[in-house]
């Protein structure tokens, strides 16, 4: 079709987590106003057409928000644009005649599932160490008895916004997932609701983080530059602050 | 099958007291011998087994996603809406529920909405001390700001991202309640099955979806929280997997399914690009609180809308609805824009009207519509490559919410005892159209205040012991499972499920969409047959079941569509009215407008599935005794 780009696709395969994997080759032809996975999906339905198995890939609200998908693309997560989900990535961004190199996030703690297809559970399962305010349903004062100011509710909804996608993961060379941790610890350490668990929090986190076979954080940023959020560094110093105080406050609880 | 909603008594304003006043109780030792099912993750679902894992149920959740976190709600944008009256521009609680009943064109039922405008206030409460950063003003308290279908500003929001942020929060709790093992989380699990043992839900049968695996569940009741049905058109605003199985295999298994021609056609969405379009993107509602819909006075004008002097545009919605303009809602909003198109008006022709912040811009200045929106306008820009502080927004309707759903009573429980249907899922409270920022508001109403006392009421009069999984309902269930997923792998014909979804789709866009008529609904349902037929032939689902298959994921959900379209086209026939999202073309004012007959339509349609394409209609009516039935008017 005229106006379509032609590009080469070399797509990750690989059958689970315990076989090796490798990429194969696509040649398509696609129209620049559709999304990169749509493009995928096209391939799908090709290859069901001529009884293939398609690719498997994650995605769902396709929106930048579910934090379902992840695709390492030209060896960035969620390709080459700034600030935005895969899902969110079109085919105006790429050149005609271009290859391009599909690949799943890869870390320690994300085992492969089947072709682009990670395991991520490890994330919910920090989440569950202690990244919530224990407070239950019903008995809870009126909404606006806690005032707030609006840069510091502001501040923490940027902490908030953490769509929980794992490219910060897969963006570091330890495979750290400090920023996403950071991301909640700070949400919770700048509200005052957060303020009577706040020692308590971010040790259970860092620990089953640790636990989970993430690496430590060795501030190489590359994890702010491929948050799909904006998600900023200066949580990881939050972070860093919480769990000193934490630690210095159970260290004298202790004596 | 009897219908009967089972609405307590007393004044409208006093029944959901008397009704907690006057429920039976389980005493807090014997909850946790009781255990229960809640199948899905988002708002509704989330908030409801957390809820009740803090009350010491035995819950055990399930959800498709890998994460509870990713459930559709996540992608809510505008606001949540609640009586508090923190502007005091004059709203409460009888307004919230008045403004919802009207909203609702007249169509919903009067006691559960009333409850929903009361228990409003809780939800706020709640999202806030669990942390949620709702927008505040400098002064530190919660800001607000309108929505379609009110004169007051009772919207609550977070940026764009309401439903994120009303998700974490709930997800946050149902998190703490999983470290406590008070609830059990069952992801990447599809839920293929109800079982009904005894005329009562005994358990659920799922699909392991990385492995194939079919699993057996057993519990004392079972809360469907499995959102809704609009992706049946295929182009939608919701996400790619959200599907009907779960409450249509509960239909066919006795759960009445109500209303299912009330579906929103949302009236700001991004135009389709192409064939090869997967969804279609909502641009919230709240940017009509600054931009202004218009078209070209002319048919076929050709020319950039920068070159349309003022005097040739139509701002047909300020023309038409001058005490509500651009925030008359969303059926009345859609329909206006598929009468522009219709008149050849279309922006650049096409299948779109403009949505303009140029006079906004003008007055406050880009910053503030900036802070107000830039997540939406930033999302535009990526997604058309056009910048929409320059030139307009084009924007066109889309499919985008349920109304209908599975039928249930006062207490949130269907046609089959023991199972209860929330949020997206039941048609409850949303009549014949739903307003803005109103179903983050149900769903969590639901799950954080009313199951908990509702389903505590039915279950103080049943016995702990649950069936046994090998129970041979429980087998029967496995294995008619079994067969139906061989038969969809076996079919090896040539066209792929989403060929077939698309196609599906589109009848349903044309002959069951926004303006509908007897003839053409007609001819939809003939369509839809031998469409159906056509799947059961020629579909080829590749792969099989005992690995991760998600071309067999969505064939069974596109299966189900099948089904259920035809009861939807078959709902719309036979309501001879127009209200809310309904539009019949024979039933319309002089002016054009929805033509409801209270006479003959004031009730809830239920049905009830003998086979495929085999249903009765029953009816629950309406009784306003509160509100009088007045012509919807937002002149
Ligand atoms: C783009 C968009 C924006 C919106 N914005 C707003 C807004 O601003 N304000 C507002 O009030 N409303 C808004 N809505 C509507 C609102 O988001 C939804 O109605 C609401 O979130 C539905 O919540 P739910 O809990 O009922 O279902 P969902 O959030 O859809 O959750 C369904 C859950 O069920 C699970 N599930 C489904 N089927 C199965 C199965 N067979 N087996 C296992 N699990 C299953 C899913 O995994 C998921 O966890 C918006 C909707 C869309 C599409
Ligand atoms: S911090 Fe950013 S990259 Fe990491 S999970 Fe959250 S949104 Fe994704």
């Amino acid at each position: 079709m005229s106006g379509n780009i032609n590009v080469l696709l070399k797509i990750w395969h690989q059958k689970n987590a315990n076989t090796k994997g490798g990429f194969v080759d696509y040649k398509v032809n696609v129209s620049p106003d559709s999304s990169f996975l749509e493009m995928l999906d096209e391939i799908n339905n090709d290859l069901e057409r001529k009884g293939e198995d398609p690719i498997v890939f994650e995605s769902d609200c396709r929106e930048g928000i579910c934090g379902t998908c992840g695709l390492v693309i030209n060896g960035e997560p969620h390709g080459p644009l700034r600030k935005i989900a895969t899902c969110q990535l079109h085919m105006r961004n790429f050149k005609d005649g271009e290859t391009i190199w599909v690949e799943p996030f890869r870390a320690k703690a994300f085992p492969v599932i089947k072709d682009l297809m990670v395991d991520r559970t490890a994330l919910d399962k920090i989440l569950q160490a202690g990244g919530y305010v224990s407070v239950n349903t019903g008995g809870v004062p009126d909404a606006n008895a806690i005032p707030i100011s609006k840069d510091l509710s502001s501040e923490a909804f940027d902490a908030a916004a953490c769509i929980g996608c794992g490219a910060c993961v897969a963006s570091c060379k330890n495979a750290s997932a400090m920023l996403f941790v950071s991301a909640k610890v700070s949400q919770l350490a700048l509200l005052p609701q957060g303020h009577p668990e706040r020692s308590k929090r971010v040790q259970a986190m860092v620990m089953v983080m640790d636990e989970l076979g993430f690496g430590s954080c060795t501030n190489t940023y590359a994890c702010e530059a491929e948050c799909p959020k904006g998600i900023s560094i200066t949580n990881i110093a939050r972070l860093n602050r919480e769990f000193f105080n934490a630690k210095f406050k159970s260290s004298v609880l202790e004596y | 099958m009897k219908l009967d909603a089972k609405i307590p008594e007393g004044n409208l304003s006093e029944k959901w007291t008397n009704y907690k006043s006057n429920m039976k109780l389980i005493n807090p030792t014997n909850k946790r011998k009781y255990s229960i099912i809640v199948v899905g993750t988002g708002l509704a679902g989330a908030s409801a087994a957390a809820t009740l894992g803090e009350l010491g149920y035995n819950v055990k959740a399930f959800t498709y996603h890998d994460s509870a976190r990713r459930a559709h709600s996540i992608a809510a944008q505008g606001g949540i809406n609640a009586a508090k009256n923190y502007q005091n521009d004059g709203d409460s609680v009888y307004r919230l529920f008045y403004d919802t009943i009207k909203g609702g064109d007249f169509r919903a039922r009067e006691s559960n909405v009333y409850r929903l405008a009361e228990v409003s206030n809780n939800i706020i409460d709640q999202c806030v001390a669990q942390g949620v950063p709702f927008a505040r003003d400098y002064g530190g308290v919660l800001d607000n700001r309108s929505f379609g279908g009110a004169q007051v500003s009772r919207t609550f929001y977070a940026r764009g991202q309401t439903g994120q942020q009303l998700l974490l929060g709930a997800v946050s709790a149902l998190n703490r309640q999983i470290a406590k093992k008070t609830v059990t989380l069952y992801n990447q699990r599809e839920m293929l099955d109800l079982v009904v043992v005894d005329g009562k839900a005994a358990g659920i049968i799922v699909r392991n979806l990385l492995t194939g695996e079919i699993e057996r569940h057993n519990a004392n009741a079972v809360i469907l929280a499995t959102g809704g049905y609009a992706n049946v058109f295929f182009l939608s605003t919701n996400a790619m997997n959200c599907n009907a199985t779960a409450i249509w295999r509960a239909h066919k298994k006795g759960a009445a399914f109500a209303n299912p021609c009330y579906t929103q056609i949302h009236p700001t969405c991004l135009p389709k690009h192409g064939e090869g379009q997967s969804k279609l993107t909502l641009m919230s509602e709240s940017l009509r609180n600054d931009g202004r819909i218009w078209v070209s006075k002319s048919k076929k004008d050709l020319r950039e809308p920068w070159n349309i002097p003022e005097d040739e545009r139509d701002y047909y919605l300020e023309r038409k609805y001058p005490s509500y303009g651009n925030l008359a809602p969303r059926d009345i909003s859609s329909r206006s824009a598929k009468e522009a198109y219709d008149d050849g008006r279309g922006a650049k022709g096409g299948e779109a009207v403009y949505l303009d912040f140029r006079d906004s811009i003008n007055r406050l200045g880009a910053k503030v519509i900036e802070e107000r929106y830039g997540n939406l306008m930033d999302m535009y820009q990526t997604i058309t490559g056009e910048n929409p502080y320059k030139s307009p927004m084009k924007i066109y309707p889309a499919p985008h919410y349920a109304m209908g759903g599975l039928w249930v009573d006062y207490e949130l429980m269907s046609t089959i005892p023991g199972m209860f249907v929330l949020g997206e899922a039941n048609f409850s409270d949303h009549g014949a159209n739903r307003l803005g920022a109103s179903a983050l508001m149900q769903g969590l109403a639901d799950g954080y205040f009313v199951i908990p006392y509702t389903l505590s009421n039915y279950l103080a009069s049943e016995k702990p012991a649950l069936v046994d999984t090998n129970d041979k309902q429980f087998a029967e269930e496995e294995s008619k499972t079994r067969e139906y997923i061989d038969k969809l792998l076996s079919v090896n014909g040539k066209q792929t499920v989403d060929e077939f979804h698309k196609k599906l789709g589109r009848i349903l866009w044309d002959y069951v969409g926004m303006a509908r008529n007897e003839a053409g609904l007609k001819k939809g349902i003939s369509l839809i047959r031998e469409m159906r037929e056509e799947f059961w032939k020629d579909v080829k689902v590749v792969g099989k079941n005992e690995d991760i298959n998600q071309t067999l994921e969505r064939a069974g959900r596109v299966a189900d569509y099948f089904e259920f379209a035809e009861l939807l086209a078959l709902d719309a026939l036979n309501r001879n009215e127009s209200c809310g999202s309904h539009f019949r073309e024979e039933y319309q004012t002089e002016e054009g407008e929805a033509k409801r007959d209270d006479e003959h339509y004031a009730h809830v349609a239920a049905w009830e599935f003998h086979d495929v394409g085999k249903w009765t209609r029953h009816q629950e009516e309406l009784n306003y005794e509160y509100v009088k039935l007045a012509t919807r008017s937002y002149k």
